[in-house]
């Protein structure tokens, strides 16, 4: 009875449920079926498609997105388990129109090529920055490490971490 | 007005990207629209006994199933291969058919059997789990070197061989042999990778009935290509109603050239269906599907004279293309390596011979440097290792043997027109200090660590392709681009190219070129690509072609734009069309010194006629509009090169490699935006050392993908790597207007040799096969102590 109650939940996605998040300083609430993750709950439910999904066993981070905070890869949550928290996406990282200044630093260092795994990317180095104020290269590579990058060889991108942590 | 070209301007597409706006195929979804999953088999080689689907058909939300029998019926054509490569016999080579959906026969993990269509994607999955299929195992075929040896894996393919290739003269080869000193000879691996775009494939296919229109947004680097392929061999529909849109695509480095089975399976059954359908890989179908790349089994000689004089060079390869031929996947292994097999040196003869064979794999194909990463590593290794056996220092070497005149007749079939190989090695070595490496070993040693350098000089062909060369050399296409350059009458501009960007920054780069061409702004240029609806027939991109051919297409129609306006503006201005001059946006007769702005000329030529001031500015004979087209076909390939130079130190106790110093000095010829090549050339070496040290992909023996995610097949990541240190030399084309080569190949063609020289050297020359990994490594650690031990 345990098990199928699981299986109706995990699997077949049976139970709905009420999501209530605040989305980049807007209150959402949505019905969801309590098997979708926060990826999904984000682009299909919202429509938030800046946050990308690049693989299925959580290794890429392409699917960063800050849960209260903190840098979390949305494809390891349920929305439920979030639910009530705070989640910035790559869409609310702007204030008034105007790029954050990792985004800047990200286009003026060139540290994005094709820009898959370019908001996963920054959304990760807003959160080192926010833990480490100046980090070194290395502390920025070994933070980076979740985030696979194919076009750019990161060299770029690590330039422009440390170019954003002056601008802070 | 300051030039552009040249400059290290912004990229106009970062914005969308960096604020979560770009739009790609999975991020589009239609009213109304269906999911796709698709029933693949699990097996390596089976042929199908039985396909039921009634069980499925049931499930909730199903709209349809569709299976090869369907597609069959409906006479849907299959995958091809591009190139017909001939064997050295003459005969023809054997390609097997490729259904989309598997009949009969599958021949790879992930060969696809049907598609189920429901109302959600949970539902498709469900009936799909509920598709049986019954299959009889046979005895898969899964290694390069055997595969010539086991079952025949498609009826009337005897030994697996697609064809059996040879290029150069073997009788040459064997009288320079037979005048060397000394043979150096050499047994490769090139390991298989998997090009890994971080955009998993994906298609929305949709279907007008009102206009009988199929629509297919695709991740695809070549949305024409791909239209023509599926309209032409696919049988899908006509070319003018189907229209292929590649919008955002999050990389393809090769493994979105093809057209696979997804996409016809969509447009097609969409049409079938009268709805839309949305397919989007998952990463672990994408590592099964996707092509792959390399794969290589090669054995070299290099003839020598004691000074270190080449003689002679010969290369034997089987090469695997897994299950099917596609697009390029005859001609990676042929004309795309053969020819720079030789690399930068005068070798006075030389032949390449490759055994092509089928396996049951995924399909081999194009990846980033396509067949040059292969030539330049044997070459590149043996060379190395005849540094060694003669005791000549390994640039001296490679510098004795650079052609010292260009243009350069390369040994098989290449004239390259421009070049300094000996500037390019000069300069690595100062920037690499290669003179300091001796002190830096000995302080390695002092820690207990072993420390090597290894040397790489290149040179590829690019700027892919001259049709009449490459149609003689079997391709089915010919491979020029096309550009359009409209000027709407209030002075903007909208250039539309044949060619397609998936982060190599067209959109500002082809802006740079047009603005100077043109003297307008660059906010007022926009770059079109991605859509068959949008421009004229275009070839897309791949081969490091679009600037080198696409680019040189857009400055010919802008040329023409001015050509015009010279001649609307001598109307104007009564004067001669040959006084007028064009300089920085401004039309100007040279006796009267009287001008026209190109906005004024551009509006001008859209309203022609007589009233008041405004007399018909258009000259006799010309048309009203300013809009050219041109379609470029390139007089010859495009002949980048460089050195790199690598340092590496390894710690004996575990076998870990440590990248030390990787050094690149290129030769792109003319630079359009020096920060765009910066990233082409550090995405190159990061894959090109990723090769070398970390990916790869492996099948076991009943053909199963043991690499098949990110926990196995081991991706790059930012703290693998130090800083790369790169610089140019710069000698411009001859064959183009722009001077450029091109360079997005570059790095993953240099740099796997550049690494694996630099641990080979660390481990006093003991063969280690790609990727270096840490426990192949720390064996070889073990044997080098042994020898050492035993020598003293
Ligand atoms: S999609 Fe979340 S880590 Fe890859
Ligand atoms: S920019 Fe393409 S994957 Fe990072």
């Amino acid at each position: 009875m345990f098990k199928s109650y699981w299986v109706k939940i995990l699997i077949k996605g049976e139970i709905m449920g009420k999501i209530s998040l605040e989305v980049n300083g807007r209150k959402v609430e949505k019905e969801a079926s309590d098997n979708t993750l926060l990826s999904t709950f984000l682009r299909e439910h919202l429509q938030l498609t800046g946050t990308h999904i690049g693989c299925d066993t959580s290794q890429c981070g392409a699917c960063v997105v800050h849960v209260d905070g903190n840098s979390l890869k949305s494809c390891t949550a349920l929305a439920a388990d979030v639910n009530g928290s705070k989640v910035t996406t790559i869409e609310g990282l702007e204030t008034n129109g105007k790029m954050h200044p990792m985004q800047e630093a990200f286009k003026k260092l060139h540290g994005l090529q094709c820009g898959f795994c370019t908001p996963g990317m920054v959304m990760s180095a807003v959160d080192l920055l926010q833990k480490n104020k100046k980090p070194s290269d290395t502390e920025i590579r070994d933070w980076l490490e979740g985030n696979i990058c194919r076009c750019t060889g990161y060299q770029n991108i690590v330039s422009a971490v440390k170019e954003a942590a002056t601008k802070m | 007005m300051a030039s552009l070209v040249g400059s290290r301007v912004e990229r106009k597409e970062d914005k969308r990207f960096l604020t979560g706006k770009g739009r790609y195929t999975a991020d589009i979804n239609l009213a109304n629209q269906t999911y796709a999953i698709f029933v693949r088999s699990p097996h390596a080689r089976a042929s199908i006994k039985k396909l039921n689907i009634d069980k499925a058909l049931k499930s909730s939300g199903v709209v349809s199933i569709l299976t090869g029998k369907e597609i069959a019926d409906d006479k849907i054509g299959g995958l091809i291969a591009g190139w017909a490569i001939r064997s050295e016999d003459g005969t023809e080579m054997k390609c097997p058919g490729n259904p989309p959906l598997a009949k009969d026969n599958v021949n790879f993990v992930g060969d696809p059997v049907a598609v189920v269509i429901a109302e959600s994607l949970a539902e498709a999955k469900e009936a799909a789990e509920k598709v049986e299929v019954d299959y009889k195992v046979l005895k898969a075929v899964t290694s390069t070197a055997d595969a010539m040896n086991g079952d025949t894996i498609h009826e009337g393919i005897d030994k697996n061989l697609c064809f059996d290739w040879l290029l150069g003269d073997r009788q040459k080869v064997k009288e320079a042999f037979d005048k060397a000193d000394k043979v150096i000879s050499i047994d490769i691996i090139n390991n298989r990778l998997i090009p890994n775009a971080m955009e998993p494939r994906a298609c929305v296919a949709d279907y007008n009935a009102a206009s009988e229109e199929i629509t297919l947004y695709t991740t695809s680097q070549n949305p024409h290509l791909s239209r023509l392929i599926m309209s032409a061999f696919g049988n899908v529909a006509p070319e003018h109603k189907l229209r292929v849109v590649a919008p955002d695509v999050g990389g393809g480095f090769g493994s979105k050239i093809n057209v696979y089975n997804e996409d016809i399976v969509c447009s097609w059954a969409a049409k079938k269906i009268n709805r839309a359908i949305k397919w989007v890989a998952e990463r672990s179908e994408s590592f099964l599907t996707d092509i792959h790349g390399r794969d290589h089994v090669t054995h070299a000689e290099l003839a020598v004279t004691k000074d270190g004089k080449f003689l002679g060079f010969k290369n034997e390869t089987i090469a695997n293309l897994g299950a099917y031929a596609r697009v390029f996947g005859t001609v990676t292994p042929t004309y795309l390596f053969g020819p720079c097999a030789t690399g930068v040196y005068e070798i006075p003869a030389a032949y390449t011979n490759v055994k092509a064979v089928y396996t049951n794999t995924a399909p081999v194909d194009a990846y980033r440097g396509a067949g040059r990463p292969e030539a330049t590593y044997t070459i590149e290794r043996l060379v190395e290792k005849a540094s060694m056996e003669l005791g000549i220092d390994k640039t001296e070497l490679r510098i004795k043997n650079f052609p010292t005149a260009f243009p350069f007749k390369q040994t098989l079939v290449h004239t390259v027109d421009s070049g300094d190989y000996v500037a390019g090695m000069e300069k690595a070595k100062q920037m690499a200090d290669y003179k300091g490496f001796d002190a830096r070993r000995k302080e390695s040693e002092a820690k207990g660590k072993l420390r090597g350098i290894g040397v790489t000089s290149y040179f590829e062909a690019c700027g892919i392709a001259p049709s009449a060369a490459v149609m003689s050399l079997g391709c089915g296409v010919g491979l020029w681009e096309s550009a359009e350059v409209r000027f709407n009458p209030t002075g903007q501009v909208t250039v539309y190219t044949g060619s397609h960007s998936h982060g190599q920054s067209h959109q500002t780069t082809f802006a740079q070129i047009a603005a100077d061409e043109l003297g307008v702004p660059i906010e007022n240029i926009d770059i079109v690509h991605g859509d068959t609806d949008k421009g004229t027939f275009g070839m897309g991109t791949y081969g490091s072609r679009s600037l080198a051919v696409g680019g040189i297409a857009i400055v010919n129609a802008c040329k023409k734009i001015v050509e015009k306006g010279k001649r609307v503006t001598a109307k104007m201005l009564e004067a001669n069309p040959e006084d007028v001059e064009f300089k920085d946006g401004e039309f100007i007769v040279s006796k009267s010194n009287k001008k026209k702005t190109i906005g004024e000329v551009a509006f001008a030529c859209y309203l022609p006629g007589v009233r008041d001031e405004m007399k018909s500015p258009l000259p006799e004979g010309d048309e009203p509009g300013l809009k050219e087209t041109s379609f470029y076909d390139p007089s010859n390939f495009s002949f980048p090169a460089g050195t790199h130079i690598a340092e590496v130190e390894i710690d004996p106790e575990t076998g870990h490699v440590k990248l030390e110093k990787y050094t690149a000095c290129d030769d792109f010829g003319r630079i359009i935006n020096p920060m765009v090549v910066e990233g082409q050339v550090h995405g190159g070496l990061a894959q090109g050392i990723g090769q070398a040290l970390y990916e790869n992909a492996e099948y076991d023996e009943t053909g199963q993908l043991m690499t098949g995610s990110y926990m196995d097949y081991t991706m790059p990541r930012a703290d693998n790597f130090p800083e790369f240190n790169i610089g140019y030399t710069c000698t411009h084309a001859t064959t183009n207007p722009l001077g450029v080569k091109g360079c997005g190949e570059a790095g993953a063609i240099a740099a796997p040799p550049t690494v694996m020289n630099a641990v080979i050297d660390a481990l006093g020359g003991q063969e280690v096969t790609m990727p270096a990994t840490a426990e192949k490594v720390w064996k070889a650690c073990k044997n080098l102590k042994k020898s050492n031990a035993k020598a003293a």
